[in-house]
């Protein structure tokens, strides 16, 4: 990753801010969020529920409007986005993976469909053999056999199988940034293993950047080279993993590794 | 795994439509009386009123066949009105005036509470509180005084006509409930990966929001049949009916009119106000055995 450091971030944020409601009564779920990832790089944001993780994912995959702050892909403000064309053309870039896999499926189509809608994204007016060897290579990377993944119904498929078709999603589309919003807390712990190494692989294969967001310090530990601790919508300490969890700065990121008592040895 | 599975979806409230299908065909076994009642009363009501008149041969519910309010015999199976036309054959043709008018009232209503509330729903802001504005203004003026102001207003009045001068008024209750569950529904993940897939509003409306909205629009729609045939009533007893042909609303007009009630002529009203109850009471039971069946809650007691 040392030979990215130098240059431009491929997404980086300045004073992100999300406040819903107005004036006293405002919550802000979001407050002031800067930090930056280069392209390959892997970076978890982790955070107990009601930190603003998810928030702060929406903000950043442009599906929620910022009340504040700047931002940046490869250095050129995207937060003021609003033409389809151009939030089309960002989306080709930055690409998500949502909690629940079940309920990121319009349960009225099969599994073919959400595929083919990706891409549409792309528009590129390539035959449609060519669409399908597109959509058949994604699948066959994230692990499923095209032929019997694509015919069928989500509901027919497991947690792990239905999350993993969401990543191939997002690889047909093939996007140099990917949001990974806790794309393992509804999956059984057998599974989780599976779509982790599949991120790392990822990255390996595409030098894709992730974003990892996560209440797993166990699993950002595993699959990531930066954390970021959120806390109360701010973020609170950011650095190196090794270097977080040997000497926790922020007083919340020590009492979340005290929470993990199994982890301070290793 | 596959238990896991089929509970995710039987509590996810958006597959009540896929699972209540499934649920119906199976509680069919068992037999839910409301609903096989009410569905069959329905079948013969609109076969009353749409094959009835081929089946006989009695095309024309306007000809004279007899004298001032006859009784009923043998030949006239209702008696005779207070021009001598025969009640069953005008029964017959009523009936399928008042459906035909009911069902565009019902469509058009259903089409612009659709428009309107999921519009308003997905759109938010400024869009959502001028519409629903717009809705609850709408709402609070008494329909029945729009309705014959625009029936005064019109001079020949044909079917067509009429039902949709009372499907513009009966939209604001859909519209309304229809806001509601969109506004709840973009919120959904799948509405976000299709956003990410870049579809446009009016495909993610269409495709993502309306398919888990479809039992709710369904017994919507019965229920705005239900209110456009009592409504078409309402303004053909006051005389403001459609023109040159019958409804039952129009044949309760010529009742009071021709004194049918007080010369003691009972062939003249009964018929027609019991079918319009007989419709309005199968139509809500229809919508009540269904909801039954979609929703879980309200079965399990």
């Amino acid at each position: 990753m040392s030979a990215h450091s130098s240059q431009v971030p491929l997404l980086e944020t300045r004073d992100l801010q999300r406040a819903f409601g107005h004036g006293d009564h405002a919550v802000r779920a979001v407050e002031r969020v800067s930090f930056s990832i280069q392209p390959g790089e892997i970076v978890a944001i982790v955070g107990e529920s009601g930190s603003g993780k998810t928030t702060l994912a929406r903000l950043l995959l442009r599906l929620l409007d910022s009340t504040g702050g700047r931002i940046l892909l490869r250095g050129e403000d995207v937060t003021d986005l609003r033409r389809s064309n151009d939030l089309k053309a960002y989306w080709r870039k930055v690409q998500g993976v949502f909690q629940d896999p079940f309920a990121a499926f319009n349960q009225f189509y099969t599994n073919r469909r959400v595929l083919e809608n990706a891409l549409k994204l792309l528009n590129h007016g390539l035959p449609r053999q060519e669409h399908t060897q597109r959509i058949e290579a994604a699948l066959r990377e994230v692990g499923l056999d095209p032929a019997d993944t694509l015919d069928k119904w989500p509901h027919q498929l497991s947690g792990g199988q239905v999350q993993r078709v969401m990543i191939a999603r997002a690889l047909v589309i093939g996007p140099e940034l990917l949001i990974a919003d806790e794309p393992t807390s509804m999956l059984d712990a057998s599974l989780r293993v599976t779509v982790l190494n599949l991120l790392l692989a990822l990255r390996k294969q595409h030098n894709m950047g992730i974003i990892f967001i996560t209440h797993d310090l166990g699993q950002a530990y595993y699959v990531s080279d930066r954390i970021l601790v959120m806390y109360q919508g701010e973020l609170v300490e950011q650095g190196p993993v090794e270097k977080v969890f040997a000497m926790p700065k922020h007083e919340y990121t020590q009492r979340l590794l005290a929470d993990v008592p199994r982890l301070r040895g290793a | 795994m596959t238990v896991a599975t089929s509970e995710h979806a039987s509590f996810d409230s958006g597959s009540v439509f896929l699972t209540g299908l499934r649920k119906f065909f199976g509680i069919f076994g068992m037999i839910n009386r409301r609903l096989l009642f009410s569905g069959c009363m329905l079948v013969l009501v609109v076969g009353f009123g749409v094959l009835g008149p081929i089946i006989l041969g009695r095309d024309n519910p306007m000809k004279t066949v007899g004298g001032l309010y006859d009784p009923p015999s043998a030949t006239l199976w209702l008696g005779s009105d207070n021009f001598g036309r025969d009640v069953f054959t005008q029964l017959m043709h009523g009936t399928r005036t008042s459906l035909i008018i009911g069902v565009i009232a019902g469509l058009e209503a259903i089409l612009i509470g659709l428009l309107i509330g999921t519009m308003a729903g997905y759109l938010g802001g400024i869009v959502e509180e001028v519409l629903m504005a717009f809705t609850n203004v709408v709402i609070t003026i008494p329909s029945i005084v729009i309705l014959i102001l625009l029936s005064i207003a019109i001079s020949t009045r044909s079917i067509f006509a009429m039902g949709l001068i009372i499907g513009l008024t009966s939209w604001p209750w859909t519209a309304r409930a229809v806001r509601a569950q969109t506004s709840s529904l973009r919120t959904r993940e799948h509405v976000d990966i299709a956003r990410l897939s870049g579809a446009g509003t009016l495909s993610l409306i269409i495709w993502e929001i309306l398919p888990y909205m479809l039992s709710y629009v369904v017994m919507a729609f019965v229920l705005q049949l239900n209110t456009g045939i009592l409504q078409e009533a309402a303004l053909s007893m006051l005389g403001l009916g459609p023109s040159n042909t019958i409804s039952l609303g129009q044949m309760l007009h010529w009742a009071l009119l021709w004194e049918s009630v007080r010369t003691g002529a009972w062939w003249g009203f009964v018929p027609p106000a019991l079918f319009l109850t007989l419709i309005a009471f199968s139509l809500l039971l229809l919508q009540a055995s269904v909801d039954e069946i979609l929703n879980p809650r309200l079965r399990k007691r």
